[in-house]
């Protein structure tokens, strides 16, 4: 594609002297002017003056590494544009950053994730699982001192100030254990504000009654000693966990029932009967997720069958379509046909109809009680268009053909024109048939330059998450599986139902599968376009 | 991602073809036919042979349209017979009235406005920042020569293999720790939306800008050169101008790709305020599918306007070759 003369050219001009780049950098003073410095210089100071805050902003809640990123990539960019040289960085930097981060970073964050048991309760560290843990199980000590509390703001976030029976005054709030403060004032005994907070007034306390019923303070950073909580506002009392954590042996133990929950490496504390206590913690789990996709028996029948279901989709709808739209690039590809224009456009317009809808206005029209089809076209059946396995398939390929076909009418009929009339001519003065010519030429030529394309299609399809989503939701539901599939779902939809719909959620699993989707279509699409040679456009 | 299917580069020229074939094959139609006329002169046999020839194509043609058409025509006789439910829409036609479409923007559960209004200003920003970015690494491509071009080229090849839509966990994840820390770009905010869009800006629209710079003759970078113009300028004000066409293509597609986006789009905006038209319809038909059936028909309708009419404008800009003519 590329015209042979750009490379000749800046073969020829690194050989030039020292003179000619001078006089480059001449003309080059001379074009960009002050104004595009000036813009050069305002522009890349509101982004150095954002990345600098935003940078704070990460240093101060803990993230060092994502802060010390963006730093070396804010002056990258800095160094990158004030330059001279750097050319094709200049050009690059702003389209590369996006990249990196949305599409590469979460391409690797995937693989991370499905070497994780992310998820459902199993969403942070061990730390905030324990302390999530002893939260949960807390009940009031019978005999506990009552604590004097005022609740106090700052930044939107309540902290209890608390004068103990012993007269000692501590401030602390959910995720920070009391600490005692010198400077409080105090009132009848009672400290009711201090420097930097707001005293909450008794109308903001019955106004966020639930958030500060809910709160727990602990009282020291060991989560045995329990925690404070208060029921009306004003008076707290030492809550208790029913749980006691061993920090050294690693294990939960339940007081009431004695239970000894140990971690034993699954990210969660389980009993030895196998219980576990939820929430649990995020661990790598290795291979686990993707053993577990094809050995696990309830997870393993459902995702083969989706596999298979994928794949045959794939290859179905690009093979009707392909069927439909090279009839139909044939039928009207004759100079005699009149008015093929008029066709043309009439096809073009369910390509052009967003796809989401398409899928839903077809999930209308094929309702099994209300729908078109059933009502109108075959007189009040009651045909299960969407709910029986077998016809929501044959219904998904339907939808999709009339999605389809008028690309494959466009492709193929570009195609068609392209080949040279000579090469028919010449065949039937050899005595060819129609068929024959067809057959013989027309076909051969036809597939090498929309193979390709066919290969581009299959991928795109193997991924066609709108048209199932939207048509069948992926139903009629597999009632038998553990993961939330049904007949139709293809590996996409999969993948999505695991880590979005339902109360559960398993991003682990999710994850592998998006890694197993990768790897099938990228091998498939290399080897495929390995064969048609699609990969020597490069250049 | 879109109702458009990749492969888009060979797709082009294969377009290119079909259109210009159309002004060709107006005039020779017209002979033809004249033709046919003088050489039968029983108008049975006319008939006959006219059938053998293209007869029968019009009636595969007229086959072909009802299938396409059916669905579109039901949906607009759906969407203006006022308050039908979906058995109600099976009267075609039955029943005029541009009810549907007001009440439409008078719901407060399902805020079509909104969704139209966002899903109009998601698309056209991000479509514009595909179009700028990806016109920026293509102009480098096409123009410059520096190590790791080559491998650059074939890494974007590699990398849109994956596409977004695959990453879905890994960006919910991530929006989810930005919104923890920078609240206004992470999870239910469109300027995230928009971010993750454009993390896909290279790639595919890389590519075809990349062939379509590499027809502009470098003669006219040269030459501008020579008159003292600088990269920026030259790319600013010479460059752009002439592959016009294939920014407006890009960019088209990317509107057409974004607007109708429903898995990344569903997965970060959570308010429906927020949502745009893929997830908000969604939502709306699924919560009540036979009841609103009208009023989800007239949304669909109007959803669909302007991808339709921007596609069939679309077709003509593909055709438009602006660099054959720029070198004198």
């Amino acid at each position: 594609m590329t015209t042979p003369t750009i490379d000749r050219e800046t073969a020829a001009e690194t050989i030039k002297s020292k003179r000619s780049r001078r006089a480059a950098k001449i003309a080059e003073a001379a074009g960009a002017g002050w104004k595009l410095l000036l813009f050069k210089v305002v522009a890349l100071g509101i982004i150095d003056a954002l990345a600098l805050y935003a940078a704070l902003v990460l240093f101060q809640s803990e993230q060092l590494i994502p802060a010390i990123l963006l730093l070396a990539i804010t002056g990258i960019a800095n160094w990158v544009y004030f330059s001279r040289g750097n050319l094709p960085a200049k050009y690059l930097i702003p389209g590369l950053i996006f990249l990196l981060v949305f599409q590469i970073f979460v391409a690797g964050y995937t693989a991370y994730i499905a070497f994780t048991n992310y998820g459902t309760g199993h969403n942070s560290s061990k730390e905030s699982a324990v302390n999530a843990l002893m939260l949960s199980a807390q009940e009031r000590v019978p005999d506990s001192p009552a604590y004097d509390v005022t609740i106090v703001e700052q930044l939107g976030e309540f902290s209890f100030l608390v004068t103990d029976p012993d007269g000692e005054i501590e401030l602390g709030g959910v995720e920070r254990p009391l600490q005692p403060v010198d400077n409080a004032e105090i009132e009848d005994g009672k400290a009711v504000s201090v420097p930097g907070y707001n005293t909450l007034r008794f109308a903001d306390v019955v106004a966020n009654q639930n958030v500060i019923a809910e709160m727990a303070v602990p009282l020291s950073d060991d989560p045995n000693d329990g925690a404070l909580r208060t029921p009306d506002g004003s008076r707290a009392y030492v809550y208790l966990s029913n749980l006691e954590y061993d920090e050294a042996a690693g294990t939960m133990t339940d007081t009431r029932t004695g239970t000894v929950y140990t971690d034993i490496g699954t990210g969660a504390f389980t009993a030895p009967n196998g219980a576990e206590l939820r929430p649990g913690w995020q661990i790598n789990v290795g291979f686990d997720n993707f053993v577990r996709a094809f050995t696990e028996e309830s997870i393993r029948a459902p995702f083969l069958a989706v596999l298979v279901w994928t794949f045959v989709f794939a290859f179905l709808s690009v093979f009707t379509c392909f069927a439909l739209g090279l009839f139909l690039a044939i039928v009207f590809n004759d100079p005699r046909m009149k008015s093929k224009k008029y066709y043309r456009v009439i096809m073009i317009l369910p390509y052009a109809f967003p796809g989401f809808l398409s899928a839903l206005v077809w999930a209308g029209m094929m309702n099994q009680e209300f729908g078109f089809l059933n009502v109108v076209l075959f007189g009040g059946a009651d045909i299960p268009w969407l709910t029986n396995e077998w016809l929501a398939k044959f219904s998904i390929i339907l939808v999709n053909l009339w999605l389809g076909f008028p690309y494959m009418f466009l492709i193929c009929t570009g195609a068609l024109q392209s080949i040279p009339d000579d090469v028919q001519e010449a065949a039937r003065v050899d005595g060819a048939s129609a068929w024959q010519i067809f057959r013989n030429i027309k076909l051969p030529l036809l597939f090498v330059a929309v193979a390709p394309l066919l290969i581009a299609s299959f991928a795109y399809n193997f991924n066609n998450f709108s048209l199932i989503y939207m048509l069948t939701g992926g139903g009629p539901r597999d009632v038998a599986a553990d993961v939330n599939v049904g007949a139709t779902d293809i590996l996409i939809t999969m993948v999505y139902k695991v880590a979005f719909v339902g109360s559960t959620a398993d991003y682990g699993l999710a994850s592998a599968f998006s890694i197993i989707i990768f790897l099938l279509v990228a091998t498939i699409s290399v080897i495929a376009f390995r064969r048609t040679k699609a990969l020597e456009e490069l250049n | 991602m879109s109702t458009l299917q990749p492969g888009a580069p060979a797709a082009r020229n294969l377009l290119d073809r079909v259109a210009a074939d159309d002004a060709d094959l107006d005039t020779a139609t017209g002979h033809d036919a004249g033709g046919v006329r003088g050489e039968a002169p029983l108008p049975r046999r006319r008939f006959k042979r006219y059938f053998r020839e293209t007869g029968w194509r019009h009636l595969v043609g007229i086959v072909i349209t009802v299938f396409a058409l059916f669905p579109l025509l039901y949906i607009v006789s759906a969407s203006l017979n006022p308050g039908g439910t979906l058995l109600t829409a099976n009267a075609l036609f039955s029943n005029v009235s541009m009810e549907s479409y007001v009440d439409l923007f008078r719901s407060s559960t399902h805020p079509y406005g909104a969704w139209f209004v966002n899903t109009l200003v998601i698309g056209l920003v991000t479509a514009a920042g595909t179009v700028i970015l990806g016109a920026l690494a293509a102009y480098s491509f096409s123009r410059m020569r520096f190590t790791g071009r080559r491998f650059g080229l074939t890494t974007l090849l590699v990398v849109q293999m994956f596409p977004q839509m695959l990453a879905m966990v890994a960006i919910f994840l991530l929006m989810v720790q930005i919104s923890d820390i920078f609240p206004a770009i992470g999870l239910n905010t469109q300027i995230g939306l928009i971010m993750v869009y454009l993390g896909g800006a290279l790639g595919v629209n890389t590519y075809l800008m990349y062939g379509f710079f590499n027809t502009v003759p470098s003669s006219i970078d040269e030459a501008a050169k020579i008159d003292g113009a600088g990269h920026a300028r030259i790319f600013f004000t010479i460059i752009l101008r002439l592959v016009a066409p294939i920014l407006a293509v890009v960019g088209l597609l990317s509107f057409i790709g974004t607007s109708s986006e429903f898995v990344i789009a569903s997965i970060i905006l959570i308010d429906p305020d927020k949502q745009t038209l893929a997830v908000g319809l969604y939502k709306f038909i699924s919560d009540e599918f036979s009841k609103n059936w009208s009023l989800f028909a007239a949304g669909a309708v109007l959803a669909a306007i302007l991808p339709v009419a921007l596609f069939l404008a679309l077709q003509r800009y593909i055709v438009g070759g602006l660099t054959a003519g720029s070198v004198k």
